[in-house]
């Protein structure tokens, strides 16, 4: 089984500790009176979402996750159970809610997400860092209003609220950094 | 795992605003030592010698023989600090001396750290660690518009924020503690020792409290945190200072260890704990004892991290963001 000596923390690294999956959110390296160095770190249990404090010190390791990273097209919602399929064997997994997170903001059928496995089990799920998304609602614009410093709420076609520019219509289509959530530009049809 | 190459990564991560920020502040550091009599020197970054410490490691560079065998020769370090050359320049007759260099450190990595940072670093004869202290609070206050800095004892500060006297608890007391106060090490770092819980308490429950409303000197260190500061009092303490602003470690002073037999003693002492660590052992001897055994003066010494300099001055919370190109993009 691969490990990660301390050296190669870093956030975003997914580790195995007493058999549970987690992701380290957060790693700093300090070395409080020019002494051994430390790292103290801030991890998250992938499978219950707990997040654990813990300090390292250099030279330590960790086993690297027993995870694996799939492309998983998005096939439908049914209330709160997201189904995803692997393109590569169409293998099926769903996910709850709570599993998919902020994604389900930019799920749209036929997306091809990028899917975390442990054990064979679905634990996360990411959509592509952009994203097009219809306008299903929002206010209209005021004519002549040209500043481009106003903003406003819109509806997509997902049912998620993002902040927009004044200028956007119902039923343009806009793309959308799903990293942030911000709004980037108005697409193409 | 491979990473994907970012096509932007030529650009520096630190903003043109900042950038002059930085060079702004580079000026005003040498004008600060100008006013105060002090002459700007200049001191290899390679080097034959290079400081002995069981938590410094340098960086080893070969001088090729033959430049077909880049491979072959002899080897030098970079400079973990300008340190000895500055003070071998003290032993030579320099009075009051500062130096802005680059300084290497092997494993540095992190928000706060860059194994290749600039160091600001200073040397003044006849200095008492209560000079000393004076002189890094007037920087602070010339050169990031703070008030005078509060003077706090590494004891007092771990009695007043972590309830305990460093200087006599043991080892088992300290991870008692830090278990109370709900510290979760890792396994190995559960065999930590005495200097090592030390640093864990004082990174998780003392430093950041210092240097929230004004900067925070702490000093009097542990006699076994001494590097190259003297040792004096009861109980012994390390005649050494740590410059602290919103919970950042800005410098790190000393009174000079002039003794040539006690540097050999703390060079071997060093040398076992690299040992034990599975570290190369570091040489022993240096022009710098040679210059101490000749004699060096009675001198205040500190240095501070420049780059943590800018980034206070900022506002901003990592190194990258007032550096031009950090090490993932150097």
């Amino acid at each position: 089984m691969a490990s990660y000596n301390t050296s190669d923390f870093k956030k975003g690294l997914k580790v195995q500790i007493d058999g549970d999956p987690y992701l380290m959110v957060e790693c700093n390296f300090v070395k409080p009176g020019k002494g051994n160095a430390l790292y103290k770190c801030k991890l998250r249990n992938l499978l219950r979402g707990t997040i654990v404090d813990r300090t390292y010190k250099g030279g330590d390791s960790l086993e690297a996750a027993d995870v694996t990273d799939i492309d998983a097209q998005f096939l439908y919602r049914q209330a709160d159970t997201f189904v995803f399929m692997d393109n590569a064997n169409y293998e099926q997994y769903e996910l709850s809610m709570e599993q998919v997170d902020d994604a389900w903001k930019y799920l749209k059928e036929g997306m091809i997400c990028s899917m975390v496995l442990f054990n064979n089990r679905p634990i996360s799920v990411s959509p592509p860092n952009h994203v097009v998304l219809k306008i299903d609602y929002c206010e209209p614009s005021v004519k002549g209003n040209t500043a481009s410093n106003l903003t406003k709420p819109v509806k997509l076609e997902t049912g998620a609220e993002v902040i927009c520019p004044a200028f956007v219509e119902i039923g343009d289509m806009i793309k959308i950094d799903t990293r942030t959530g911000e709004y980037l530009e108005r697409a193409r049809g | 795992m491979s990473e994907r190459r970012d096509e932007h990564d030529f650009l520096p991560t630190a903003s043109w605003e900042r950038l002059r920020l930085r060079a702004e502040l580079l000026a005003r550091t040498r004008s600060f030592f100008a006013e105060r009599g002090f002459l700007e020197v200049e001191t290899p970054l390679l080097s034959a010698d290079t400081v002995v410490d069981r938590h410094l490691d340098p960086l080893a560079v070969v001088l090729p023989d033959d430049p077909r065998r880049p491979d072959a020769g002899r080897k030098l370090w970079l400079q973990t600090s300008p340190e000895f050359g500055m003070k071998r320049l003290l032993a030579a007759g320099a009075r009051a001396i500062y130096q802005i260099t680059r300084a290497f450190r092997a494993g540095e990595a992190g928000a706060l750290h860059n194994p290749e940072f600039t160091i600001v670093e200073w040397y003044r004869c006849g200095d008492s660690m209560t000079g000393g202290m004076q002189l890094v609070s007037e920087m602070a206050e010339a050169l990031l518009a703070t008030g005078p800095a509060e003077q706090v004892s590494y004891a007092e500060a771990f009695r007043l924020h972590a309830g305990i006297d460093p200087h006599a608890a043991t080892s088992a007391e300290l991870a008692e503690l830090a278990r109370r106060w709900g510290i979760e090490v890792s396994p190995g770092a559960a065999a930590l020792d005495r200097d090592g819980w030390l640093n864990v308490l004082l990174s998780h429950l003392v430093e950041p409290h210092l240097g929230q409303s004004s900067p925070t000197i702490l000093f009097d260190y542990p006699a076994s945190q001494a590097a190259l500061a003297r040792v004096e009092g009861d109980p012994p303490v390390a005649r050494r200072f740590e410059l602290y602003l919103r919970g950042v470690e800005l410098a790190n002073g000393y009174h000079e260890l002039v003794d040539p037999r006690q540097m050999r003693e703390r060079n071997r002492t060093a040398n076992r704990g690299r040992a034990l660590d599975g570290k190369p052992e570091l040489p022993e001897e240096s022009r710098l004892v040679a210059a101490m055994e000749h004699g060096l003066a009675d001198s205040c010494g500190a240095a501070l991290g420049f780059d943590r300099l800018v980034m206070l001055a900022a506002g901003a919370s990592s190194l990258a963001e007032v550096m031009a190109f950090p090490i993932d993009r150097a």
